[in-house]
């Protein structure tokens, strides 16, 4: 039933991720994109209120 | 739909379905059925995660919800990317360092015998219950518009999606969401160009959103604290939060699809890729809506989206009132055409104060238009009283059949099957594991795990005819998108209510969690029944009030033994 294939912690301490290498940067990076799709909602809807 | 419509359909999703079933054959332990081989890659992952959440409601109602409402319904997703991130911080890693097989087997572990049984019945009702609303949603619209038999179309599509999940357990779901969700993808991007290129010539992007936005369609944020409107940046925010992360932190259907993952890395990953492109989805279907609602200011549309009731009873013995209210339509649509021209006309010209009048007059007779279209719907209750007037279902549909090539009506309709079947898929696979994992091993506990698959199979099988049978018998009035959302919210606040307990409040044990559980679900089920406020509330209330009222029963209770 339990797989041995788990990856090991220290694979996982890794994002593997171009510019993004911690997981902190991660997840600012979809902290700043959720920020930035609200400003573009908001300055979408005044600018054709 | 003609024959190359019909090649495309069915040549797909066979195709898949088979190429599915063919690479996942011949699985023998429980584990690799219910999360695949563990071996999945993050993107693999990410689709997986999506497509399980965009059904075809996602695809075939969303458009008509922008169409009439805007892009308000966006910030239903506001929550998403914060319980995602959630997600990936705390739950994932307490799942893989127990590996769990299913959320709820954590509950019995963190608790008792009792508290898993409760969450898995939970999750057992709802998801049953959505799984039904999964495959009777689209089967609904396409049978009306295409003349195909309802409980047919139910049946096969039911019976297709249990088919392969039978067969090929949590590997075929992943596999088959990954090339389904590239069908939709390119269906609804081809729809999307085709849309644009077909509004006036002389009519630019820029206008449209000018239209749009003058129509209030693209009001995306509201910051009111008002606690009715359904959608609010408030009710985005915290309902949807809490909603997100009850479904992605303890909805089996969920939870499986990122425990496939390779790694703890591979997982998050794949919930990141959610976090960053859920709202832009969402949005970009929506204003797919929007962008319908301004082809219809110059186009003439249906007065009432559901052709063939409509058209049923205008041909009838009390027809000519439907008849009279359709003239009436043709004129009102006529002088919001002319008004709207005059008022792009004046903004091209400079002329800021004719654009301003033109715009004023569009305003009001797009108003006459709205209100000859509630006539409608009230002419058609008085012609037949039991007719669903709901007709924001049938908007996209309606565009793809009158304006679209043939081909590309088989590419969309299958897109809407493939989403239907992906989520389906996913469900059943859940349901499934949740069944065997914390039912059917409890009772059995000495069962190998070639007799656990093969129960997990005949699970997926009985849920999969319990959805078909669900579906025949169901009737619905909500817009098909609102309705799965507000089926969620009756039970995920105390379902995440649980969880919360269990990871952050050491101290509470599982008796008292479980009767606060049991009390508060009574209590959130019977206000929705006698409130009015926003459905999304219920997911906050209902998580909050476990939570609280689990602490104040543990006060009266004993301290939990260490094991409790």
């Amino acid at each position: 039933m339990r797989s041995d294939r788990d990856a090991s912690p220290v694979d996982d301490r890794r994002t593997g991720v171009p510019l993004l290498r911690s997981w902190r940067a991660v997840y600012l990076f979809v902290g700043a994109t959720f920020v930035g799709w609200l400003v573009l909602l908001w300055a979408i809807m005044r600018h054709f209120a | 739909m003609n024959a190359l419509d019909y090649v495309v359909l069915v040549g797909t999703l066979l195709g898949v379905a088979a190429f599915g079933m063919w690479r996942t054959r011949g699985q023998r332990d429980l584990r690799t059925y219910v999360h695949g081989a563990r071996d999945t890659r993050w993107l693999t992952i990410g689709l997986a995660v999506m497509a399980t959440q965009a059904s075809a409601i996602t695809f075939l109602s969303t458009p008509g919800q922008g169409y009439e409402s805007g892009t308000g319904f966006v910030q239903n997703y506001f929550g998403t990317p914060i319980a995602l991130v959630i997600v990936a911080i705390v739950f994932l890693p307490i799942y893989r360092r127990l590996k769990v097989d299913t959320a709820y087997e954590y509950l019995g572990r963190r608790f008792d015998a009792k508290t898993r049984l409760l969450g898995t019945l939970l999750f057992l009702i709802q998801r049953g219950w959505s799984a039904g609303i999964t495959i009777y949603a689209p089967a609904i619209v396409l049978s009306k518009v295409f003349g195909w038999r309802l409980d047919l179309t139910i049946i096969g599509s039911g019976l297709l999606a249990t088919a392969y999940t039978v067969s090929g357990g949590s590997a075929a779901v992943n596999l088959t969401q990954k090339y389904q969700m590239a069908v939709i993808f390119a269906g609804m991007i081809a729809a999307g160009v085709l849309l644009i290129l077909q509004l006036p010539p002389w009519l630019k992007l820029s206008d449209a959103f000018t239209i749009a936005g003058g129509m209030h369609k693209l009001q995306s944020i509201d910051f009111s604290f008002d606690l009715h409107p359904r959608y609010t940046f408030w009710t985005g925010l915290f309902g949807g939060t809490v909603l997100a992360l009850s479904y992605f932190g303890t909805d089996q259907s969920q939870v499986q699809r990122y425990l496939s993952g390779g790694s703890v890395r591979e997982s998050r990953l794949g919930l990141m890729f959610n976090a960053v492109f859920k709202i832009p989805m969402q949005f970009f279907i929506l204003l797919l809506g929007v962008l319908l609602f301004v082809f219809y200011q110059f186009e003439r549309p249906p007065v009432f989206f559901n052709a063939a009731t409509w058209q049923a009873h205008a041909a009838g013995a009390a027809g000519a009132s439907l008849r009279g209210i359709e003239t009436e339509f043709a004129a009102a649509h006529a002088e919001r055409r002319a008004d709207l021209t005059r008022w792009i006309e004046a903004k091209h010209a400079g002329n800021a104060l004719g654009a301003r009048e033109a715009k004023a007059a569009a305003v009001a007779a797009n108003d006459r238009v709205d209100d000859i279209r509630r006539d409608a719907k009230a002419a058609l209750i008085k012609v037949d009283p039991a007719a669903a007037t709901k007709d924001t279902d049938y908007v996209f549909i309606t565009f793809i059949v009158q304006h679209l090539p043939h081909g590309l009506i088989g590419l969309l309709v299958t897109a809407f099957f493939a989403a239907a079947l992906n989520s389906k898929a996913a469900e059943l696979n859940a349901l499934a594991a949740s069944s065997t994992v914390d039912l059917y091993r409890r009772i059995r506990p000495g069962a190998t795990d070639a007799e656990c698959v093969t129960a997990s199979k005949w699970f997926t099988a009985a849920w999969g005819l319990f959805a078909i049978g669900f579906a025949l018998s169901v009737t619905l009035a909500e817009n098909l998108i609102e309705w799965s959302n507000i089926v969620g919210s009756l039970f995920y606040g105390v379902m995440l209510g649980l969880f919360v307990v269990a990871f952050f409040f050491k101290r509470i044990g599982g008796t008292a969690t479980f009767w606060a559980a049991i009390v508060v679900e009574l209590g959130v089920l019977a206000m929705y029944r006698t409130s009015t406020i926003s459905y999304l509330w219920f997911n906050l209330i209902g998580c909050v009030a476990c939570v609280a009222l689990a602490a104040l029963l543990q006060l009266l209770l004993p301290r939990p033994a260490a094991s409790d």
